[in-house]
């Protein structure tokens, strides 16, 4: 029998039958599933931007927007979930959090933890058997050499998010790049990501510029000067590119980037146009829907963070209705198996890679008005899933759990 | 695709060999009579064409995205689901003005009649409800909780049941049109879209747009008898997304729309095979037949306009733009 083949429950039996009817006065009380989320509280710094002020729940929301979802769905099978909330201030904080949970007796994790984090969780002695959805942390190594069979990523990697990028370079038939480097380390390491892409698109990058520069309080009068005078000066005699790419996560600088470059070029990475599991133009695939339902919700719009964190905690309530089963360890078990997938508004099916914990998923290219493209772009073929072209594939994952 | 203007006198020739004394009489009403209605989702429109030159007549203002449209059962009134509206709106066929509104709860994606037109039954997606409405006095008067993003409405031939399809709870969900009440959840593939009837009244078929199957449900034990799976050749699989389904009057066939893979797949409906994959235009949902079934119109939502496919030949004739992200097809005898 298929996953769902055959299965069918009366809900409102009465109708046809008083036995029926019986029956369900009997019913027992739903089994509640447990999933618990676990997330670092950051000191959020202002960033670039005015107009974007960093929400002190982000990720969060997303997964109280997708135990709603779970809930609705829940009603009908006799399915219950709830959400254990913790917001914790460092790395021991995270690791007591996780251990009374476990005591409680829960086995699915959401976590919003940087990778260090992450990693001291997972390789804790209580984490076996229990299943950590990693919502936002994109770091290669976590799917790499530091991968762990009890951690699944709802969040895209690095690698994926520069395929993403280089693809559509690739189709556009841009073949040279210039590359801005922040300072931060994870700057250093979505650099690391850009440069393996563009090798495997054969997109040359004709030279790397580490940002120095610290404007200080550029916001104030007359300091937009100093700033397009410094971009200038740091694009001036690069050659022949096609596009700035700019490695800045934390949002310090790379949004000054566009229009002072001194050869006219457009931006794209970390700022600009932006390759990223969400964004607010986003509306296809009747995204429309999540959309307004997150914003409803929350009274603010979607971020990455929190599409991450909805994608892990409706993947616990997909599992839980397609394999008919309540029990956390076999939940955890189907969400890795074939029978599973989640539809997260991409108009595909979405499943994790078995050999790295993975989830598959098509990436967007946006800037802050528009949705640019949607990759994998068309052409890049693969012998299973085309999604497998974003990120590393099966025959290159050091992943060895 | 192959383009060949409708050969408009066909019907003509044959009906003249069969009643040659009224057949002109006859041929001429139904001409001027049949008309295409095409709501144009991002237009806040309705595209009205002559059904036999597929000539533009009318282009009628609508409320705001405007998505399912309905014939009414008398064939007086076009139903328009205006969803961000918040309403159904009645079209006069006769002014092709609109004459007056119904109640739909909030956000009206899809909806269905009951077969003596008293009742609609309105999927209202951002509410996770059914809405009854009453037409005559144009009030709801019940509405049955469901699973999130309800979409696919569809009652059975005897009026008894309706079924509802929730998009990411991905059930069908029976629904007693006498109590309101739920009487069966039937969990589907990942985002079931349209739900529809056999004529005999024996199945409910439902598409799974990301799951890329259509779910055939045996309608008295609720069990799924068979999952219809689309192989397009040169196409991978996740490009078949199937949408809307059409049965033709006999039962025999199916065609299901397949959204992004540009294509209606033709579906023998006894042994569940797919027979043949008709090109279309780009991110086919809903269709259509005329009403001797002689033609199937298919809504392209991303090319912007109707593709007119002969029954007989399972042939794409003629493709016509409309306006914006054309959703919904209705034809009017």
């Amino acid at each position: 029998m298929g996953k769902t083949c055959g299965f069918w429950l009366s809900v409102a039996p009465v109708l046809f039958s008083t036995a029926l009817a019986a029956a369900q006065t009997v019913a027992p009380a739903p089994a509640t599933i447990e999933i618990s989320y676990i997330g670092l509280k950051v000191d959020r710094v202002l960033p670039l931007s005015y107009l974007d002020q960093p929400p002190a729940d982000d990720g969060l929301q997303g997964a109280r927007v997708a135990l709603a979802d779970n809930q609705t769905t829940g009603q009908f099978l006799n399915q219950s979930f709830h959400l254990n909330e913790a917001m914790v201030p460092d790395a021991a904080g995270a690791v007591e959090a996780f251990k009374a949970r476990v005591a409680a007796g829960d086995k699915l994790f959401v976590t919003d933890l940087p990778a260090p984090m992450l990693l001291q969780v997972a390789d804790l002695p209580e984490a076996k058997g229990v299943t950590i959805l990693d919502a936002t942390a994109e770091d290669d190594a976590l799917r790499a050499e530091s991968c762990r069979r009890n951690v699944l990523h709802t969040s895209p990697s690095r690698a994926m998010l520069a395929d993403a990028l280089m693809q559509y370079m690739a189709i556009k038939r841009w073949s040279r790049i210039a590359l801005v480097i922040g300072g931060d380390p994870a700057d250093k390491l979505y650099a690391d990501a850009i440069r393996n892409s563009a090798h495997k698109f054969r997109i040359k990058i004709v030279q790397e510029i580490p940002w120095t520069y610290d404007p200080g309080s550029r916001q104030t009068d007359t300091g937009h000067y100093a700033v397009e005078a410094e971009v200038a000066h740091v694009t001036q005699g690069i050659g022949d590119y096609d596009l700035l790419v700019v490695a800045d996560e934390a949002d310090n600088f790379g949004d000054d980037l566009g229009y002072r470059t001194t050869d006219p070029r457009p931006v794209a990475g970390t700022q600009g146009m932006v390759p990223t599991a969400w964004a607010r133009p986003f509306d296809q695939w009747a995204a429309t829907q999540l959309q307004s339902r997150f914003l409803k919700t929350t009274g603010r719009w979607m971020t990455s963070n929190d599409y991450g964190a909805w994608l892990a905690v409706r993947a616990v309530g997909e599992a839980a209705a397609q394999g008919q089963t309540t029990d956390a360890g076999q939940i955890g078990q189907f969400m890795r198996g074939k029978d599973f997938d989640l539809a997260g508004f991409k108009g595909t099916k979405l499943t994790f890679r078995d050999w790295d914990g993975q989830l598959r998923e098509p990436l967007l290219l946006a800037d802050a008005r528009s949705l640019i493209s949607v990759s994998p772009q068309p052409g890049f073929l693969h012998q299973f899933s085309e999604l497998d072209t974003l990120g590393v594939d099966r025959p290159e994952t050091k992943c060895r759990m | 695709m192959t383009v060949r203007v409708l050969d408009c006198f066909a019907p003509l020739a044959m009906t003249r060999k069969l009643v040659p004394a009224i057949a002109v009489v006859l041929f001429a009403n139904t001409a001027l009579a049949e008309r295409i209605f095409v709501s144009n989702e991002k237009d806040n429109t309705i595209t009205v064409l002559d059904g036999q030159s597929y000539n533009v007549v009318a282009t009628v203002k609508t409320g705001q995205r405007p998505r399912a449209i309905l014939l009414s059962v008398d064939g007086k009134s076009l139903y328009i689901c205006a969803s961000d509206s918040d309403e159904i709106q009645v079209l006069d066929l006769a002014s092709l003005k609109i004459t007056g509104k119904l109640p739909s709860g909030p956000d009206p994606e899809r909806f269905d009649t009951s077969p003596d037109g008293k009742f609609l039954y309105v999927a209202n997606e951002n509410d996770n409800k059914v809405s009854t409405v009453d037409v005559a006095s144009a009030k709801i008067v019940a509405e049955t909780p469901v699973g999130i993003e309800p979409e696919g409405m569809a009652v059975s031939p005897d009026g008894k049941v309706v079924v509802d399809t929730t998009e990411t709870t991905s059930m069908a969900h029976f629904i007693d049109t006498q109590t309101h009440k739920v009487v069966a959840n039937v969990l589907v593939d990942s985002r079931p879209r349209v739900a529809a009837w056999t004529p005999d009244g024996s199945q409910v078929w439902t598409s799974s747009e990301v799951g890329g199957t259509v779910a055939v449900i045996d309608a008295a034990s609720h069990k799924i008898l068979k999952k219809i799976a689309f192989d397009v050749p040169g196409l991978t699989s996740g490009h078949a997304q199937p949408v809307d389904i059409k049965f033709t009057k006999d039962g025999k066939i199916a065609f299901v729309a397949l959204g992004p893979a540009n294509r209606v797949a033709v579906v023998d409906a006894k042994t569940f095979e797919v027979q043949k994959y008709i090109l279309v235009g780009q991110r086919v949902w809903n269709m259509a037949f005329t009403p001797d079934q002689k033609q199937l119109i298919t809504a392209n939502g991303v090319s912007n306009d109707i593709t007119i496919i002969d029954v007989a030949d399972q042939k794409p004739v003629k493709s016509v733009p409309v306006g914006r992200s054309p959703w919904g097809v209705v034809v009017s005898p």
